[in-house]
């Protein structure tokens, strides 16, 4: 059938749309940034310059530092289309929305995700993260954001008809982003303790695998009664 | 009503379609059987319904009681069929302000070759506009982005939402010209709008508040 590639095609078009997008407005793209540099970095301002004290709790600050970052980034996946009638557009293509949505969080994770999993080890040397806990920390970076920007679609879609969504998102999402943070979190302590991380790295894979099966089709249900009105 | 010998060529079938918003009735019993060649407006007073009529058709709007068909078939089941044959201009048109005129098109017509699109900004008079981000064009023209869509390969069922907004003279002529042409090759064309178009049209007829007893009138599909 003919159907296959016009769905590659598709796909790919929308990407590199999105990626487009992201690029011509680059600056939306540094708050999360700056905002996780920011947390981290006030962290030993605040609490206390000793560095031992600083290396036991670097892997809470950098992940709870990330996830919040994530949260904050959120709007940039939907917010736009919504606004321009482009979402409606894209619902009414003949390709299926869950692989619509796909491409679209796989760029969202791109230019938030990413970022923050490739500046979290300079993080981790200014806390003085002990060296067991790079490996881990890069790790369940890579694993943990994409599953961020997976679950934040869903709050995303569900709220972005709302004007004051704003304070309703972490709400309905912070639930989901728990577990993550627990073995996530875990598991650079794990690292630094020497000991074996890869059960919870699993965890991460494992929850990352259930979200990519699974939020498309619930991100695509809360964007159609969001648009829905 | 000779329902067999138009029913069968018909494309979108609405039967008894009932809509009801915050405890109100916008339309009931509104029934319509539109194909190749038809031209349908709808009409009514501001508030009517209209565009809550063209998001049902459309299926971004679930709110409704009723049968609608797409080629026989219940739509729900045929909307990807449907879909691939349809192209939907709403209220926001769905341009990216920070593409330009070119990029836009090349994602919303992704199989046309850049003649093509080159072609389709010619048509709406955006030539020289290309490579400017849409974000600098003005109201008009970012509208002409979106109908530039119109000339690009279109596909057989249109369905505009007031597509004549913020148009110049001489567009709201050519894009009419455009639509009767588009009806006259075998297409068809749902749109609302409060100009008054040049050749007989179907008229989908919706009164403001109706009547639980003044059924809403119904003209197409004869």
């Amino acid at each position: 059938m003919s159907t296959q590639p016009a769905l590659m095609q598709t796909i790919s078009a929308l990407f590199k749309r999105d990626l487009l997008l992201a690029f011509r407005s680059r600056g939306d793209l540094l708050n999360p940034l700056m905002f996780f540099l920011m947390v981290t970095s006030l962290f030993p301002l605040a609490v206390s310059p000793d560095p031992k004290f600083l290396g036991d709790i670097a892997p809470g600050v950098i992940w709870v530092g990330a996830l919040l970052a994530t949260l904050l980034s959120l709007d940039l996946l939907f917010k736009s289309d919504f606004e321009d009638g482009a979402l409606e557009q894209l619902l009414v293509l003949p390709q299926p929305t869950f692989f619509l949505i796909l491409a679209k969080v796989a760029v969202h994770w791109l230019v938030a995700g990413l970022p923050l999993t490739l500046i979290a080890p300079l993080l981790g040397l200014m806390l003085g993260l002990p060296e067991g806990g790079y490996g881990p920390l890069m790790l369940s970076l890579l694993l943990g954001t994409p599953t961020l920007s997976l679950l934040g679609a869903i709050g995303a879609g569900l709220t972005v008809g709302l004007r004051k969504g704003g304070m309703l998102m972490p709400l309905l999402i912070l639930p989901l982003y728990i577990p993550i943070l627990i073995f996530a979190a875990s598991a650079v302590q794990t690292g630094v303790q020497g000991e074996p991380v890869t059960g919870h790295l699993l965890f991460l894979g494992a929850y990352l695998a259930f979200a990519v099966a699974v939020c498309p089709i619930a991100a695509g249900a809360a964007l159609k009664i969001s648009v829905a009105r | 009503m000779s329902l067999g010998s138009n029913n069968t060529s018909a494309w979108l079938v609405a039967n008894g379609l009932r809509c009801e918003r915050d405890d109100r009735v916008l339309f009931q019993d509104l029934s319509f059987a539109l194909g190749a060649g038809d031209i349908a407006r709808i009409t009514g007073p501001n508030g009517a319904g209209k565009s809550t009529l063209i998001r049902i058709l459309i299926g971004l709007s679930a709110g409704y009681e009723g049968e609608l068909l797409w080629q026989g078939d219940a739509m729900a089941r045929n909307q990807y069929d449907f879909f691939a044959n349809l192209l939907y201009l709403g209220h926001q048109p769905g341009v990216k302000a920070n593409l330009t005129p070119e990029e836009n098109l090349r994602w919303n017509c992704r199989d046309a070759s850049r003649e093509d699109i080159y072609a389709a900004l010619e048509q709406v008079g955006l030539r020289g506009y290309e490579d400017v981000q849409a974000s600098s064009l003005s109201a008009g023209q970012h509208r002409r982005v979106a109908l530039a869509r119109l000339y690009v390969a279109p596909p057989k069922v249109w369905i505009l939402d007031e597509p004549f907004t913020a148009i110049d003279k001489q567009g709201v002529a050519k894009l009419e010209q455009t639509i009767i042409d588009h009806a006259q090759q075998g297409g068809l064309v749902i749109l609302t709008t409060h100009h008054d178009l040049a050749v007989p049209v179907k008229h989908i007829e919706l009164g403001g508040p109706v009547d639980p007893v003044d059924h809403t009138t119904e003209e197409a599909g004869l």
